[in-house]
């Protein structure tokens, strides 16, 4: 029957109808609403808070410094979760799957949880981190970490290194270990190897875990929030302080806005860039 | 009256016609089989029988009555799959008692027939299993367990041996051959191994693009095939001087149409042979009788029967 | 398969510190004797953890947690079993958009989310009660428990269904012998994922709940906000935990990998 499929989702299109693309609409039409100290908001149509988001440097800066973290993050997640999920790959069996279990398990594990963890190692002056590199003889005064974009972006790799991690694995179960094999008897190096035969073939799975990595830094609440502080603002906890600090909702949904359609430009760019470029090989 | 009829059975999927006005009767215990490239509309055909696809055009009658008027599920034919399609969350016994169960056999009656025909198949210690547990042969017969035990008025086997390897499908052969005899089930074969398909059945259907090129049994449609597409498609064959000779009708004479052997290929019980002759490359086989046979590079002549 | 160099098990070996640390640490300073944030050295303690007892809104934010993890994903599944046979089995107009509607909470960020669930809901009435909750978890929850069901769908062999359907079983017969028994592994971890991206959620829920429907992460979150004590720590060691706990069973039963690679059926 042609009906049956639309039957079937319909419980849940009409759910999503409901509670996902109604009330993202009211966020798209409450950042064109007024706002004012005392009068709350105002259901007229203005692009007052538009005009501030772009013009004034405070947004721009905050904007620059989101996307600036999460490239970091995403660069860091690749340059250091690639090689981890190759040495995975190449271990023996009980060993691959603890250490699998080891480096993916944190991904279940309370973010909160995780970034109380990093406060605690970077702890201002004191954290652990500093005291060993103190003692260590690498620096000489302890290096700021909390309230910092430094301490931002070794939290969240930490964050979102599974994503990295998990997404070359996949990658790499869909290689060919004769291949490998052929490059060494071809008379191959193991660099050349990995170089020539490997990192070709996984880079569509470091590209679409750097995509997801990008796309969940950029929009990261928790660790920012906790490490970097009200100093130090990005856009998820700047909207968050306009909703409930300031209560300026239609600014905050102006920027948040804004955050989401930046994201899904660049997501849904990049991931028809890698299609389109890897569509020959792997199509 | 035939037992199972098609007329003018046809299916089109937008502009591609898959199968094209195929008429076909079957007799109560034939064994019959669709054979024929991928592509030609034997498993289509098959499963408008079974009730998977709803034909375009055409009837379906068996007995007389329309069996496009009864629902798959009430259809009572006994299916064997490709990928054997077994339940994998039940056990052999479970399986197979399905078809039973769904009759509303009873319980006592059920155990009896499952062990029945489990014997027949050559599985009778193999209950308790699961399917993953078990090889693809030991598979294939549950399959064909499932499909035997509700007593289905046809059997329809759609390429039951291809995920099997050459020796074991060989055996299986000769087991399904026997098995459909024990129990005399009009039994319907989809497969493209033309092999296969003259040694099951007592006549084979050979499709091409939809249609019917022969219909008749085995052995005449090796000797005596109806279109190009037949002859070729049932064996090898030698177009020479116009005319159409199967390689193994061919011997090398003293005399007649003279040529070089190019290649010599040993199969064990025969020799593949071809031969470059003025009318163009010619293979011969041979069988191995233990003889002295021409090599490589020889001259040669060719002779056959003039049909 | 080769074995890894030196190198290589020096790198992994700092990678896998890099990865344990801040968790273990946590860990650590739970045990602490100390009033204050410190390594507990010479001796260990469990008061931070009875401390916890006198902090009732841990406790109870911990069970309202649990009850929404439950309810969101049990009913994410629900919604989603039906989707996922129509998705997986069958082509038809808006087939992608449609998929790509149900996984677009995984795209959209969880503060875009949650304001438009503030918003929403306030205007609804519905603002900080837990019935919002749950409607809000159930749908970010919704694609991971779409994923695991989609992927068992997808590599569902259709010809089993056609089996049972010629050995005389009626549409609800098939559906019930034959269709769910073979998509439940699938069901059941697709529910377990849901749960714990559910009792983890903190991002929109933040904006969602109020005092009096606090989850356990947001309550952790605003503590953590006004000051970092070995309060926080002791909670965070049981959230651990539980989590560990979890992942460790799930493992055995289903194997993580499965589990968050799926069988990447829809690509992702």
């Amino acid at each position: 029957m042609k009906s049956t499929p639309y039957l079937l989702s319909l419980p849940a299109l009409l759910l999503f109808g409901a509670i996902v693309i109604i009330p993202l609409v009211m966020t798209v039409l409450l950042s064109f609403h007024d706002w004012g100290q005392y009068k709350g908001i105002e259901p007229v149509f203005t692009l007052k808070n538009w005009r501030e988001v772009f013009t004034d440097s405070y947004f721009l800066e905050m904007f620059w410094r989101t996307f600036r973290i999460a490239f970091f993050v995403t660069l860091f997640a690749a340059l250091l979760g690639a090689p981890e999920a190759y040495i995975l790959n190449r271990m023996k069996s009980p060993w691959r799957g603890l250490f699998l279990l080891v480096i993916l398990g944190p991904l279940l594990i309370s973010v909160v949880a995780r970034t109380l963890g990093w406060a605690l190692l970077f702890g201002g002056n004191s954290g652990l981190i500093n005291k060993a590199l103190v003692s260590m003889g690498v620096i000489s005064a302890p290096l700021p970490f909390m309230f910092t974009e430094t301490g931002v972006i070794v939290a969240l790799t930490h964050v979102l290194m599974p994503y990295m991690v998990l997404a070359v694995w996949a990658a790499l179960q869909r290689l060919d270990p004769q291949v490998e094999n052929a490059a060494v008897a071809l008379g191959a190096s193991p660099f050349t190897v990995v170089r020539r035969i490997v990192l070709p073939q996984v880079m569509p799975g470091i590209l679409s875990g750097a995509i997801i990595v990008f796309a969940l830094a950029a929009s990261a609440f928790a660790t920012p929030a906790i490490i970097g502080g009200r100093r130090l603002k990005v856009a998820s906890t700047l909207a968050y302080d306009e909703f409930l600090n300031t209560l300026n909702w239609p600014l905050g949904a102006a920027v948040a806005v804004l955050l989401l359609v930046a994201l899904v430009a660049i997501v849904v760019g990049a991931s028809r860039l890698v299609e389109r470029r890897y569509a020959q090989v792997f199509g | 009256m035939s037992f199972l009829s098609l007329e003018g059975l046809s299916k089109r999927f937008g502009t591609h016609t898959a199968v094209d006005g195929l008429t076909l009767s079957v007799e109560k215990g034939e064994f019959v089989s669709l054979l024929g490239p991928s592509g030609c509309g034997k498993t289509t055909t098959l499963q408008m029988i079974a009730g998977f696809v709803e034909p375009s055009g055409g009837a379906i009658r068996l007995e007389g009555r329309d069996l496009l008027a009864v629902k798959p599920a009430k259809r009572g034919l006994g299916i064997v799959f490709q990928s054997y399609a077994l339940f994998p969350h039940m056990t052999v016994v479970e399986n197979v008692a399905f078809g039973l169960e769904m009759q509303g056999v009873a319980a006592a009656e059920r155990t009896r027939r499952v062990g029945e025909t489990l014997e027949l198949v050559g599985l009778g210690a193999f209950t308790g299993r699961y399917p993953r547990q078990m090889s693809g042969g030991q598979q294939q017969r549950v399959a064909l367990a499932r499909a035997l035990v509700i007593r289905p008025q046809i059997l329809l086997l759609d390429e039951p041996l291809s995920n099997l390897d050459a020796k074991l499908r060989e055996e299986m052969q000769i087991e399904l051959r026997q098995i459909q005899r024990t129990v005399g089930t009009t039994t319907i074969l989809v497969t493209h191994d033309q092999a296969e398909a003259m040694a099951l059945s007592d006549r084979v259907v050979v499709m091409n693009h939809g249609r019917a090129e022969q219909i008749g049994p085995p052995h005449e449609a090796y000797e005596r095939p109806a279109t190009p597409f037949v002859a070729n498609f049932l064996g090898r064959t030698n177009l020479v001087n116009g005319t159409t000779v199967r390689p193994e009708k061919i011997w090398f004479a003293t005399s007649g149409l003279a040529g070089k052997v190019r290649t010599r290929i040993f199969q064990g019980n025969h020799w593949l042979y071809q031969v470059e002759t003025a009318g163009g490359l010619v293979t011969v086989i041979r069988q191995n009788t233990g003889e002295a046979m021409p090599g490589e590079g020889e001259a040669v002549h060719l002779a056959w029967a003039a049909t | 398969m080769s074995k890894n160099g030196p190198v290589a098990l020096v790198y992994h070996t700092l990678f896998v510190i890099f990865m344990l640390a801040p968790i273990l640490v946590v860990c650590f300073v739970a045990f602490t004797p100390e009033g204050y944030l410190s390594f507990p050295t010479d001796r260990w303690s469990l008061r931070w953890f009875y401390a916890i007892g006198r902090y009732p809104e841990f406790i109870s934010a911990f069970w309202r947690s649990l009850w929404l993890g439950a309810l969101s994903s049990a009913i994410a599944v629900a919604f989603s079993v039906p989707a996922a046979l129509a998705i997986g089995r069958h082509r038809f107009r808006g087939r992608d958009a449609m998929t790509a509607l149900f996984m677009s909470p995984l795209m959209i960020p969880h503060v875009v989310l949650g304001i438009a669930f503030l918003r929403f809901f306030t205007e609804l009435g519905l603002g900080g009660t837990f019935v919002g909750l749950v409607l809000a978890h159930i749908v970010v929850v919704l694609p991971f428990a779409l994923r695991l069901t989609l992927a068992s769908a997808v590599g569902l062999d259709r010809s089993i269904e056609h089996a049972a359907i010629s050995l005389g079983a009626s549409d609800r017969t098939v559906l019930r012998r034959i269709t769910l028994p073979l998509v439940l592994p699938g069901l059941i971890s697709g529910s377990a994922l849901a749960f714990i991206n559910s009792f983890d959620e903190v991002t929109m829920t933040v904006f969602i709940a109020a005092p009096g429907t606090e989850t356990l992460p947001v309550r952790m979150f605003l503590y953590i906000q006004d000051n970092i004590d070995p309060l926080v720590t002791s909670v965070s060691a049981v959230v651990i935990a539980v989590t560990v706990l979890a992942l460790i069973a799930l493992d055995r039963a289903y194997g993580l990998e499965r589990l968050l690679v799926g069988r990447s059926a829809d690509g992702r």
